[in-house]
């Protein structure tokens, strides 16, 4: 390994990592404030104890998701300081105007919503969450912009004394195609997240019969979300792999491992192919699928991978253009079949949980609390395979990813960064983990515990004090 | 004005709000195992800065944000050859973060130990550390052709340096201890007044040494005010704090550390990160700059959204404005 696959490593350990508590960041944020909202409409103390249970799961989470979140934006500069000389001109304005804009909204008003229960009016106290839920799905429009670029660079022009790009139009950066479908792409996927969190810990606690009365109309919010959300995700999906197919015709390829070129094209439901990906060895397909899924008809063209190589050769100069095609294969298809997974199991626990019954079936239970890790895995297969299926290229057809690295940091250098990065966040994995299932079996609060004093009162305990 | 100097300066006052702001934040971190002597007292320390340490930090992620956006070549250069004490900043301010949220997630007096280690060493790393970078970024680094770091992380160690974290270190610990002193009520805020005074004696010895060896390095006219007024802002944040005006106290010590970046960055300009091999390869405000049109785009969001940004943060310290004590703390 040289420095460049350490620093590839890296990026992808320390972004897999940051994106575990990102989604469940967006996605919690709008659920505790749709349930404070219920509050403040109804009166209803359930709803209000049910804000602050799983309000505290989210300021669990959200610490993470803040604290990686550092890393990200300098790791441009430390690892990969070739790549931002040659794309800060147009990639790094989404990042700072993510950060002025969206981040400082976020973060300044969670303070006041963490500390404000009992300092601020009730709706003014209610508007800060909604601003946090805004402002974080805000946040991901930028970051997408700029993830977005990457995969279909628009908007910019090449300047050859600079040895850069630049940009031209930055409307253009803001209405890419790939962005308008990845971003209600993620967004769907943050919210199903958070609704399958919802559904998985609330069914522990019905399999327990506790906490019935926060429990039951928990369950129904994070099935109802998931399934709003699994059908936002398959109608952007599938915008997405026609956008994918036209601006990214290898990595639509290399998803399905189509060799050859096809009229009509099947869906590969399985493969095995030769590691050195040139060809296929066993494979089980439904025929015309893949042709309908990237370009809508049932009869459509799709390029193969060994047509589109010798394609690119052509325009881009002699090199292999194909990315690791397993991990495209793998990743494309772990990533629905867990989505799909989470979807059915919604739909099944909804129908088995109609009209408020509880059905005496700890394995229904078992699978509904099981079923925690399915978004986590989508959310993580589906980042994978978007970035891994770009390769060799950093910037689509621009630079590669070979060429983005420090020219002038060491292997030593990023060896240690990767150690200490890769200890530094397994250890807070386990204690992340450990307390988010501390206080997701806690339960929520007692009434007694909840009702806020009323503004202003002086001499009064802090409420949510650290 | 030219849009890359409009960006030097925008750059300047991002890390100004941002030293500032986190600089007491960082003071608190610090000093919570020699001020807070119960956990209670730990407990009111941490949240006098509670509800607004996460806000402060934003301010470097947006420094970070417009370095990249305005400034490629400065933050590709700087990010890659301070490596290392970036790492080590990193993962302060990661343990520090995470110990704000989950040092009160578990009734163990060994589990609030650990993250109260955690945040004085996540504290205490990035207040040295910035002020090694800050007066790194002043004197120059050995950068090579095509602006490539070109030298280890021992050059970074310098004296200059090296004082210039000493810089940091005992100003943010003044600041916080006097932010301490205004926030708390009780014993708590008597003891923060005395250690004020302590640190701040100590910030104007080192502070000044700095500020001179500033001055006859790479300092001219202007510098020379600036650098006297943010020296003269100490000793009166020292004399406010001894009479008890604790308001007045913390408004000097910011000015302190604000006009003390601002001296850095005027004797910086117009070099971004000057080399200390050839001047030839050195970073400037033209040769590290983006194009003048996202320059232009940034200026219209700054414009818009940097004075917003003030006013809800500006409210947020108004809505926490009352002090706290043992008392506030439930049981």
């Amino acid at each position: 390994m040289d420095a460049l696959d350490l620093a590839r490593w890296q990026f992808g350990i320390t972004t897999v990592y940051h994106f575990l508590f990102v989604p469940l960041s967006i996605g919690l944020s709008l659920l505790v404030a749709i349930l404070q909202t219920a509050w403040a409409r109804t009166g209803n103390t359930v709803y209000l104890r049910a804000t602050k249970f799983w309000g505290k799961l989210f300021l669990i989470n959200f610490a993470m998701g803040v604290v990686t979140g550092i890393v990200q934006e300098f790791q441009f500069g430390m690892n990969w300081s070739a790549y931002s000389r040659y794309v800060g001109d147009i990639f790094g304005a989404p990042l700072a105007m993510e950060a002025l804009v969206a981040f400082f909204l976020e973060s300044t008003f969670l303070g006041l919503w963490i500390f404000g229960w009992d300092r601020l009016p009730k709706a003014v106290h209610l508007a800060c969450i909604w601003t946090v839920a805004v402002g974080s799905a805000v946040s991901a429009f930028f970051i997408l912009a700029a993830n977005a670029w990457m995969q279909n660079p628009r908007g910019f022009r090449f300047n050859p004394a600079a040895d850069r790009a630049e940009l031209s139009s930055f409307t253009e950066v803001l209405t890419n195609k790939v962005l308008l479908a990845t971003v209600p792409h993620t967004l769907f996927a943050c919210w199903m997240t958070a609704g399958v969190l919802v559904f998985a810990v609330a069914a522990w606690h019905l399999a327990r019969r506790s906490h019935l009365d926060v429990m039951l109309p928990s369950l129904r919010l994070g099935l109802v979300t998931t399934l709003i959300a699994a059908f936002g995700i398959l109608i952007s999906g599938d915008l997405l792999g026609k956008v994918m197919t036209e601006t990214q015709p290898m990595k639509m390829a290399a998803a399905e491992a189509l060799y050859e070129s096809a009229q009509p094209a099947p869906f590969s439901l399985f493969t095995i192919g030769t590691l050195s990906g040139t060809e296929p060895v066993i494979t089980l397909d439904v025929p015309r699928v893949l042709s309908f899924v990237a370009t809508g008809s049932l009869d459509g063209r799709v390029e193969g991978i060994n047509d589109l190589q010798r394609e690119y050769v052509q325009k881009y100069g002699p090199g292999d253009y194909r990315p690791y095609i397993p991990i495209a294969y793998w990743g494309f298809r772990l990533m629905m079949g867990f989505g799909f997974l989470a979807m059915i199991v919604a739909v099944v626990l909804l129908w088995l949980t109609r009209k408020g019954r509880l059905p005496d079936r700890p394995w229904l239970w078992r699978i509904a609390v099981l079923s925690v890790v399915l978004p986590f895995l989508a959310n993580s297969f589906g980042w994978i395979f978007t970035e891994m299926a770009r390769q060799p290229w950093v910037v689509f057809g621009l630079l590669r990813t070979a060429d983005g690295v420090s020219p002038a940091v060491g292997i030593g250098a990023v060896i240690t960064s990767l150690v200490v990065f890769t200890v530094v966040y397994g250890v807070l994995a386990v204690v992340e983990a450990g307390l988010m299932i501390k206080y997701a079996k806690a339960g929520p609060p007692a009434e007694a515990d909840v009702v806020p004093a009323e503004p202003g009162e002086e001499g009064g305990t802090l409420s949510f004090a650290y | 004005m030219e849009l890359t100097d409009v960006w030097f300066v925008a750059i300047a006052v991002l890390f100004l709000g941002y030293f500032v702001l986190e600089g007491f934040d960082f003071g608190v971190g610090i000093l919570l195992p020699v001020l807070g002597r119960s956990d209670a007292e730990r407990r009111v320390m941490i949240n006098t800065i509670g509800p607004v340490w996460d806000g402060n930090e934003v301010w470097l992620i947006t420094a970070g944000g417009a370095m990249f956006a305005a400034f490629p070549e400065w933050y590709a250069s700087l990010f890659s050859g301070f490596y290392l004490p970036l790492l080590l900043i990193l993962v302060a301010l990661i343990v520090r973060g995470v110990a704000f949220e989950y040092r009160g997630t578990r009734d163990s007096a060994a589990w609030r130990a650990r993250w109260d280690a955690a945040i004085f060493f996540g504290s205490l790393i990035p207040a040295v550390l910035w002020g090694v970078a800050l007066a790194n970024i002043v004197r120059g680094v050995p950068l090579g052709p095509g602006h490539h770091f070109t030298g280890t992380v021992l050059d970074l160690l310098n004296p200059y340096a090296l004082l210039g974290g000493a810089v940091t270190l005992t100003l943010f610990l003044a600041h916080g201890a006097v932010f301490l002193a205004l926030k708390t009520v009780g014993e708590i805020r008597e003891r923060a007044r005395t250690v004020a005074a302590r640190a701040g004696t100590a910030a104007l010895v080192v502070t000044a040494g700095f500020l001179i060896w500033t001055q006859v390095r790479h300092g001219h006219a202007v510098t020379w005010v600036l650098a006297a007024i943010a020296v003269a802002a100490l000793v009166a944040a020292l004399s406010a704090n001894r009479v008890g005006r604790e308001g007045w106290a913390f408004t000097f010590s910011a000015v302190t550390i604000g006009l003390t970046v601002v001296a850095l960055f005027t004797a910086l300009y117009p070099d971004v990160l000057p080399s200390t091999v050839d001047p030839a390869h050195s970073l400037t405000t033209v040769n590290a700059a983006a194009t003048p049109k996202t320059l232009g785009i940034m200026t219209w969001v700054a414009v818009i959204f940097l004075p917003l940004v003030l006013a809800y943060q500006a409210w947020t310290y108004w809505v926490f404005r009352r002090r706290i004590g043992v008392q506030h703390i439930p049981g």
